[in-house]
């Protein structure tokens, strides 16, 4: 009898995965340094040169000498290369964590991004010195204003959490603007955390508003807290659960009802590129996770980029200075304009403007067909994930996703004491980087699964398989132990996490004080 | 298909099979109808790579990048200081490039450990004892360091100095829209704080006194009197230093600053057209449990091996929520590991080189431009990168003259620096700067101004 939860294996190809290499501990750069030692070169210029004392007054002049490090290029280029090889990566191998995207980021972006005329250009430069930066900004702007179903966009927060708080703010100053005072914003028990910390930070109150036993918002219990009271609503669609809120203009047109807007929380948006807009959802503000979505790389935490798209009737209060085009089509110019209401800068400059250049340089790869088709395989891959892992693990919403799947390994670990994070770590050692574990809170011993567009059938069996055996190894008591004691194969084993925040060492210099 | 995507149809015919699909439309049956998208959307069809590079070359083009065409007397926060191939070099190799926030510690040395060593570099350079792993860019770091201030004191009222950067202090009053903090503007006196100014007296004692050092017009502040300030009411002084200049300053730290925010793209990154670049935030050890952002600590392995993780963390937004210390979870982690790159380059003579070749240049351009007829200094302290002038006409005007004859002049001074007048200039000098280059810029400086 042919078992349809494991599929014929895939012809050809290989799984795009390895372990880390090496398993010694990296001194640190203090620790490699000599004195007499330096790498530094610098230009000849044939300034004067003045004494120090003459150009400091003394009671400015450093005391305490700058100790730093004193290490040859070759060491540093040394040590650096070996930390790099403790690091996992895109490029090393998959990256399943959910509700982070992380697919494969083109390198064409990176070579945009290197290009002089875009990397040295000082961001004081006087507008005519600008011109195609401004263009670059004002396309993508639009670009990202189609993709969401948006009429006006800034480009200026740095990140998703920077891009939230932008637009809670936008969500006060409009409401401000029509003489309604109005103190909570409504997020339902599945939201990401900044959601929660960016609206106290916008100087509401937050209502949370339950799931239903499908996994969505319960529409009733949000009309139990809505009232004109309720600045507006925080969603993400398809939600943490990797589930479509299929209730959305249900959703949309009860909050509208009380004088509400409706916030889209873009960090799940790969999942519907080109399938569905928030704009024709209901949404009245978005902001995008380009370091998702747009593929531009993560660099170990940041930076990312959170540009924020509105409605019509929220845009005269976007931040400022915005880039705009003026002068006819024609013979096109850009400038800087600040929209009249704006609630005013959110960045030093104009964002993470490299960032922007490789989402543009994303964007027009890909074209209208090719976002749509990144959606569609991102949700192909993570239901073909789903179904197969549904044997293994309690499947709590056991219905179609979307860009990933939510799992949860309480059976697992009522059965033979492995838990969820046991599971993460196992899987590192079989050279794949582990799923988001335990979120949602919702969900107990989550295991969040998102293998994005990017790997292949061979990959995602090669992922499977891992996680199989890992739950079939699980079954015997040695098989439990290697877990719990897991990873064996990674440059460090499990890291005492405890102990690092309770004997708290933050710097080099720490250690020994 | 693009050619990011593996998917040959055959895959996708089986993956589908498998999923008891018929078509790729089926795996969004579960969106409405009414909702889906009917015709695409409105973009240009995808483009081969050659062909967007091609565009985004043109773009480039269009740009006045600084270099020998454009020779960067610019600053404000942003400046062309050196950096080597062996910095960009060691930033772009895809370890530390494409890798995510490091949750999984295992497989996350690499990053953990040379944000560990930023971390205690950026403590070595302000003088306090504990830095995060980074925040967005300098005004991110002033915004998270007056909540830091109002967590410590439970006071609202921030007393700012006109000396901090402009842009920062918009941003800052943008975020207060939502915390409620009342920001008040302290004046300069030639350049200089005016701390016994009356016109920000409509106030309580500050939780929050913020000063920087050097200042936007390149001038040194007293910190042992706003420390004296702080001392007097019971607020945390918080100084906007220059990771560059304290390489001859006396750090933060020893002026008894409680935090310490600052950018920190001069220590490695290109001028990237404003982004990204790098908040640098550092705070005594008092304040660690208020510490916004990630903090990378040491610890053990299970074998007792060294090893790093992320640590603190029910400060952070992901555990706490609501009540988290700050919303921020992206950060800056590759610029903070360029920045570790950099400075182990520079290492502790180059950083002290960098900080005074810059100070010697500053010093003979600034002596240069005032033999112009009709340009005179707007201030008359001691300066160390920077410094204003006041020019004989508009001085966005002579920028863009000079833009011209290929120099960025500086940034054009807002008003409020110059009496409320649009002649102010700043000139920023850093050590690529070459006495050719000087001389040119001042005798083209001359003719723009006649």
């Amino acid at each position: 009898m042919v078992d349809d939860l494991i599929p014929a294996p895939a012809a050809g190809g290989r799984a795009a995965s390895a372990p880390l290499l090496g398993r010694d501990t990296e001194p640190t750069l203090f620790e490699l340094s000599e004195p007499g030692r330096s790498s530094w070169q610098l230009r000849t210029t044939g300034v004067p040169e003045i004494p120090l004392d003459e150009l400091v007054p003394e009671r400015h002049r450093r005391r305490l000498p700058l100790d730093l490090a004193e290490v040859s290029e070759r060491d540093l280029v040394g040590h650096f290369t070996r930390l790099s090889h403790r690091q996992f990566s895109v490029d090393l191998g998959a990256y399943p964590l959910g509700s982070c995207t992380m697919k494969y980021n083109p390198k064409i972006c990176d070579a945009v991004a290197a290009l002089p005329g875009l990397a040295d250009v000082h961001p004081a430069a006087p507008a005519n010195c600008v011109q195609g930066w401004l263009e670059l900004l004002v396309e993508l702007e639009a670009a990202l204003c189609e993709i969401t179903g948006m009429t006006a966009a800034t480009v200026q927060p740095a990140a998703g959490a920077a891009g939230e708080l932008t637009g809670l703010l936008l969500m006060r100053a409009w409401h401000g603007a029509r003489g309604d005072t109005r103190h909570k914003v409504v997020i339902p028990d599945s939201a990401h955390g900044t959601n929660p910390a960016s609206v106290t930070l916008a100087g509401f109150d937050v209502v949370t508003v339950p799931s239903d036993g499908r996994g969505c918002v319960d529409v009733e219990a949000l009309h139990a807290v809505l009232d004109e009271d309720v600045a507006g609503i925080m969603l993400t669609n398809p939600n943490t659960l990797g589930l479509f809120e299929e209730d959305i203009r249900a959703i949309a047109d009860a909050v509208h009802g009380v004088g509400g807007l409706l916030y889209y929380d873009g960090a799940n948006l790969n999942a519907i590129l080109g399938i569905v807009r928030p704009g024709d959802m209901g949404f009245d503000i978005v902001h995008l996770n380009l370091h998702k979505t747009f593929a531009t790389p993560h660099g170990g935490g940041g930076p990312g980029a959170g540009p924020v798209a509105v409605s019509e009737r929220l845009a005269p209060f976007l931040p400022g200075p915005r880039p705009i085009r003026v002068g006819d089509a024609s013979s096109p110019r850009y400038g800087w304009s600040t929209p009249e209401r704006s609630i005013g800068r959110l960045h030093s400059w104009h964002g993470n403007a490299l960032v922007l250049a490789r989402a543009l340089t994303y964007v027009l790869v890909h074209g209208s067909d090719g976002l749509r088709d990144v959606a569609r395989l991102a949700v192909l891959n993570a239901n073909w994930l789903r179904k197969r892992l549904s044997r293994s693990f309690d499947a709590p919403y056991d219905r179609p996703c979307m860009h990933e799947c939510v799992l949860s390994a309480s059976s697992l670990k009522r059965a033979t004491g492995v838990k969820a994070l046991d599971v993460a770590k196992r899987l590192l050692e079989e050279g794949f980087h582990a799923p988001t574990v335990y979120f949602p809170l919702i969900v107990d011993e989550a295991l969040m699964i998102e293998p994005t567009e990017t790997e292949s059938l061979q990959t995602l069996e090669a992922l499977a398989g891992a996680l199989e055996r890992i739950v079939a190894d699980a079954a015997t008591p040695e098989g439990a132990l290697a877990a719990t004691e897991a990873p064996h194969l990674t440059p460090v084993r499990r890291v005492d996490e405890a102990r690092a925040a309770r004997h708290l060492v933050p710097t080099f210099d720490a250690r020994t004080s | 298909m693009s050619g990011y995507t593996p998917h040959t149809e055959a895959d996708i015919t089986s993956m589908l099979g498998f999923l008891g699909l018929s078509s790729l439309d089926d795996l969004f049956a579960v969106v409405p109808a009414a909702l889906r998208l009917a015709g695409g959307l409105d973009l240009p069809g995808g483009l081969p790579e050659p062909d967007v590079f091609a565009r985004m070359q043109d773009l480039a083009a269009a740009n006045r990048p600084c270099g020998r065409d454009l020779v960067c007397f610019a600053g404000a926060g942003a400046y062309d200081h050196e950096v080597p191939p062996v910095t960009r070099a060691l930033a772009s190799r895809s370890e530390f490039v494409t890798s995510y926030t490091p949750y999984q510690p295992e497989v996350a040395q690499g990053v953990l450990q040379a944000v560990f060593e930023f971390q205690t570099l950026v403590t070595r350079l302000s003088g306090l004892a504990v830095s995060n792993a980074s925040l967005y860019d300098g005004a991110a770091s002033l915004v998270e360091a007056v909540n830091l201030a109002y967590g410590a004191t439970g006071r609202q009222d921030v007393w700012v100095s006109h000396g901090v950067n402009p842009t920062w202090r918009e941003v800052l009053a943008t975020f207060a829209a939502g915390t409620g903090h009342r920001i008040h503007d302290v004046p300069l006196t030639d350049g200089i704080t005016d701390w016994a100014a009356t016109a920000f007296n409509d106030t309580d004692d500050p939780g929050a006194v913020v000063v920087s050092y050097p200042n936007y017009l390149g001038c040194l502040e007293d910190l042992a009197q706003a420390r004296a300030l702080c001392d007097r009411t019971g607020a945390l002084l918080v100084v906007a230093f220059d990771p560059v200049c304290a390489g001859i300053l006396r750090s933060p730290g020893e002026w008894g600053a409680d935090v310490v925010v600052g950018e920190g793209q001069a220590l490695g990154m290109p001028l990237s057209f404003g982004g990204p670049y790098l908040g640098l935030f550092a705070c005594t050890m008092d304040h660690v449990r208020r510490l916004p952002g990630r903090l990378v600590g040491e610890t053990v392995d299970a074998e007792g091996r060294r090893a790093y993780v992320t640590t603190l963390r029910a400060r952070e937004q992901d555990i706490r929520r609501e009540k988290a210390t700050s919303n921020v979870c992206t950060n800056q982690t590759l610029m903070a590991v360029t920045a570790a790159v950099q400075l182990g380059w520079l290492g502790t003579s180059g950083m002290a080189e960098v900080a005074l070749r810059s100070a010697r240049g500053a010093r003979y351009c600034r002596d240069g431009l005032l033999t112009v007829p009709g340009v005179e200094p707007l201030t008359t302290g001691p300066v160390v990168r920077e410094f204003a002038l006041r020019l004989p006409l508009d001085s966005a005007m002579v920028v863009e003259r000079l833009a011209d004859e290929g120099f960025l002049a500086g940034v054009a001074l807002d008003p409020s620096y110059a009496q409320g007048r649009p002649d102010g200039l700043l000139v920023a000098v850093t050590e690529r700067r070459t006495r050719a280059e000087i001389d040119a810029f001042v005798s083209t400086f001359e003719k723009a101004v006649r």
